[in-house]
């Protein structure tokens, strides 16, 4: 569902992606993780469609798709969803009408018919209602002013309305205590299904405890350097991740 | 990328939908200005004597004046003598019933329909075509409530003691340079008087139309309301798409008595010109309330799109013990765009308030000024003053100034002044687009999201109207 093969990405002028190779099956959960500075935020990125990084070889497919032919907003449509590592805020605007507008722009994108208000109301209360979320934050504008744990509680929140078939979560655990740390992995698990995948991008082994991951990769200097199961995790949880150094590949001077 | 560039240069073109000219037989003055061309306008429009007496005054007057240079304006000389001072269709019909078909369909078009069938529901139009009202609606319900809403040639013939006791006695003939060319050669606008303890029954509107070409367009609007009464009173206004830039010098004059309320909203649209500045209303505009009585509000929400150049200050002077006095903006400036504007809330009475809301948005190379004075006299014991000035910049090429002026001559006065300078960040559009959200729609939720604190003060169907307004002005400013 989603094929990453040979990826090479520069970010003003600097090689971060070095021929990156990953595929996400319908139903996986991957679990991507790696030292600061690995390119694990780039990776997420990169997906989603963010500007300013440059692309210099390597494709991304998605379902029948060139991921990296489509806008943002066409990827976004295609099922593809980046939980952010730090929110934005958007002043002003109300969060319930940010997310009617985003789901119905999706909608419109796929051909299916957009959602009248009361429609809207009825899924969003069910989807609060699963994820244990007190309907205070619709009525707030887009994150202004909310807490660490609440931004990262309203991605959760999109994501279960947005219902992606890829979910990239980027260090969504940063800065998290336990309880909104359970909360995030209870919407993810609640969410797993047969043809929705994930792919959880994090710097520690705690949220796997809680997101049980199919697979897990370190990259490590722009590469999947180590694939694995859970207990690759556990492993970088007691070893670090220095034992790895050996297998990176040193870079190779270009003339 | 380069069917991308033809999208946007189309919604450029396309994206000032007033632009168009009514094709009907017009009556003109020759382009000039004497005392001669003043008096002939004044016999036109059949005034009485005083009142061109008055025009003759305020002519003189504006003969010894500078052209005001202090605003952060860069503006070509306009040549006063190139300019009709009056052009109006030849048809004078006597009711609704008769106007040309012609003009109807202009005002269906703007949105704006004025024969009895299709009419606003729950809003009065008066509706002035360059120098002339060419009719008013649902005038027999409003004089059943003994509100008078008339056009000012109108209530100038008619209602003499009431024009002659307020005209001028807000913004006085020699109050600035524009002010008094507009005493002078004034043509058309809305007279609105609420007598006492009335509450008005239903908005009132005028729909301003710039029709003719090489005409100036010089209204004056009147808004008097008795003790106790209130009135809300909108303003629209729109021009076709010309090479040449066209005058529009306009004075509105509110009077509040006590308990008194006036709400006065603006969804100024004048043709703003194209993408190289070519073009464009050049719109000087004085605009002033008096809240001559006690616990008397006047309140102005204008949202400004339009014409190439825009200044205006619309005031309060808060003369009445427990009076208030507001000013909500939204000012946009899109390609060569430039606004000087702001609002003076002058404190006289005890315990009187004031509240300035002002958010300027500046995209492509649009210069936007916030001009501000909050001035509290030693007569205004427990003064109090909130001002919040937010400036949204899109693009690199455009700019934001605020030119704040505060003098309080009272000890126990509070004046609060919060300014920000943002601008709409990538981050903020990526996150919008990752989300499923196109790139204009995005721009246009996040510039709404600035400007919600001005929109919820328009009236509802105006709000939409702003809110639409706002996004076609805005296309092709990103990408």
């Amino acid at each position: 569902m989603l094929k990453i093969e040979n990826l090479h990405v520069r970010v003003a002028g600097k090689e971060i992606l070095k021929g990156l190779n990953l595929t996400v099956k319908p139903g996986e959960v991957h679990a991507i993780m790696g030292p600061n500075g690995a390119g694990k935020s780039t990776l997420g990125n990169v997906l989603a469609g963010r500007d300013g990084y440059e692309i210099t070889s390597g494709t991304v497919d998605f379902g029948d798709k060139d991921l990296l032919q489509l806008e943002p907003e066409e990827r976004a449509a295609e099922g593809l969803f980046l939980a952010f590592q730090y929110p934005v805020e958007i002043p002003g605007v109300n969060n319930t009408y940010f997310l009617k507008a985003a789901l119905n722009a999706q909608r419109k994108y796929r051909g299916e018919g957009e959602l009248d208000s009361m429609q809207f109301l009825k899924l969003v209360r069910e989807k609060l209602r699963v994820l244990h979320i007190s309907d205070e934050l619709l009525h707030r504008a887009v994150n202004a002013g909310f807490s660490g744990g609440e931004k990262k509680r309203n991605e959760i929140f999109q994501m279960a309305l947005l219902e992606p078939r890829v979910a990239i979560l980027d260090e969504t655990d940063s800065g998290l205590d336990i309880d909104a740390l359970k909360m995030v992995a209870e919407g993810v698990n609640h969410m797993r299904s047969p043809d929705r995948a994930f792919v959880v991008i994090t710097h520690y082994q705690r949220l796997l405890d809680y997101i049980v991951p199919d697979h897990v990769h370190v990259l490590a200097e722009g590469r999947i350097v180590e694939s694995g199961d859970r207990t690759l995790a556990h492993k970088l949880e007691r070893q670090g991740y220095a034992w790895l150094d050996e297998r990176r590949v040193p870079e190779r001077t270009t003339a | 990328m380069a069917t991308e560039r033809n999208d946007i240069e189309n919604a450029l073109n396309r994206r000032y939908e007033a632009g168009f000219v009514t094709d009907i037989e017009t009556e003109y003055l020759p382009p000039g200005l004497s005392e001669d061309v003043i008096r002939e306008l004044s016999a036109k429009k059949h005034e009485p004597q005083w009142m061109t007496e008055w025009r003759l005054k305020a002519y003189r007057h504006w003969l010894t004046m500078p052209v005001p240079e202090w605003a952060k304006l860069r503006i070509g000389p306009i040549d006063f003598q190139a300019i009709s001072y009056y052009a109006a269709p030849k048809a004078r019909p006597k009711s609704l019933d008769e106007v040309d078909p012609k003009l109807l369909e202009t005002y269906d078009k703007l949105g704006v329909p004025l024969h009895e069938r299709a009419k606003l529901a729950g809003v009065a139009v008066d509706a002035v075509f360059d120098s002339v009202s060419v009719g008013t609606t649902f005038r027999k319900e409003l004089a059943e409530a003994g509100v008078i809403f008339c056009s000012m040639s109108e209530a100038i013939r008619e209602y003499p003691e009431l024009v002659q006791q307020y005209l001028g006695s807000v913004v006085p003939i020699g109050d600035n340079y524009f002010a008094a060319l507009n005493c002078a050669v004034f043509s058309d606008g809305s007279f609105v008087f609420i007598p006492k303890g009335v509450r008005c029954p239903m908005e009132l509107s005028t729909y301003f139309r710039i029709n003719a070409i090489n005409t100036g367009q010089f209204e004056r609007t009147l808004i008097v309301a008795e003790e106790g009464s209130y009135v809300s009173y909108l303003e629209g206004c729109t021009a076709p798409q010309r090479d040449e830039n066209q005058l529009h010098a306009a004075v509105v004059e509110l009077v509040a008595l006590d308990d008194a309320q006036i709400k006065y909203s603006t969804v100024q649209n004048w043709y703003p010109g194209d993408e190289n500045g070519v073009g464009g209303i050049y719109n000087f505009v004085t605009k002033r309330g008096d809240c001559r009585g006690a616990r008397s509000k006047i309140s102005w929400t204008q949202v400004e799109t339009g014409s190439a150049i825009t200044w205006k200050y619309p005031s309060c002077v808060l003369r009445g013990d427990d009076s208030t006095g507001e000013f909500y903006s939204v000012a946009l400036t899109h390609h060569a765009q430039q606004a000087d504007t702001g609002t003076k809330m002058i404190h006289i009475g005890r315990n009187t308030k004031s509240k300035i809301i002002s958010k300027g948005i500046s995209a492509g190379r649009g210069q936007n000024t916030y001009r501000g004075l909050v001035k509290v006299e030693k007569s205004a014991a427990g003064a109090r003053n909130y001002t919040q000035c937010d400036s949204l910049l899109i693009g690199k090429q455009c700019g934001a100034h605020t030119f704040p002026y505060i003098e309080v001559k009272h000890p126990s006065a509070i004046v609060e002044h919060e300014a920000t300078t943002s601008k709409i960040s990538d981050d903020q559009l990526f996150y919008c687009r990752s989300r499923g959200l196109g790139e204009e729609d995005a721009v246009s939720m996040i510039v709404d999201g600035f400007c919600k604190q001005v929109f919820k003060e328009l009236p509802m169907e105006f709000a939409v109207e702003a809110k639409k307004l706002l996004e076609v002005s805005l296309e092709g400013a990103v990408g």
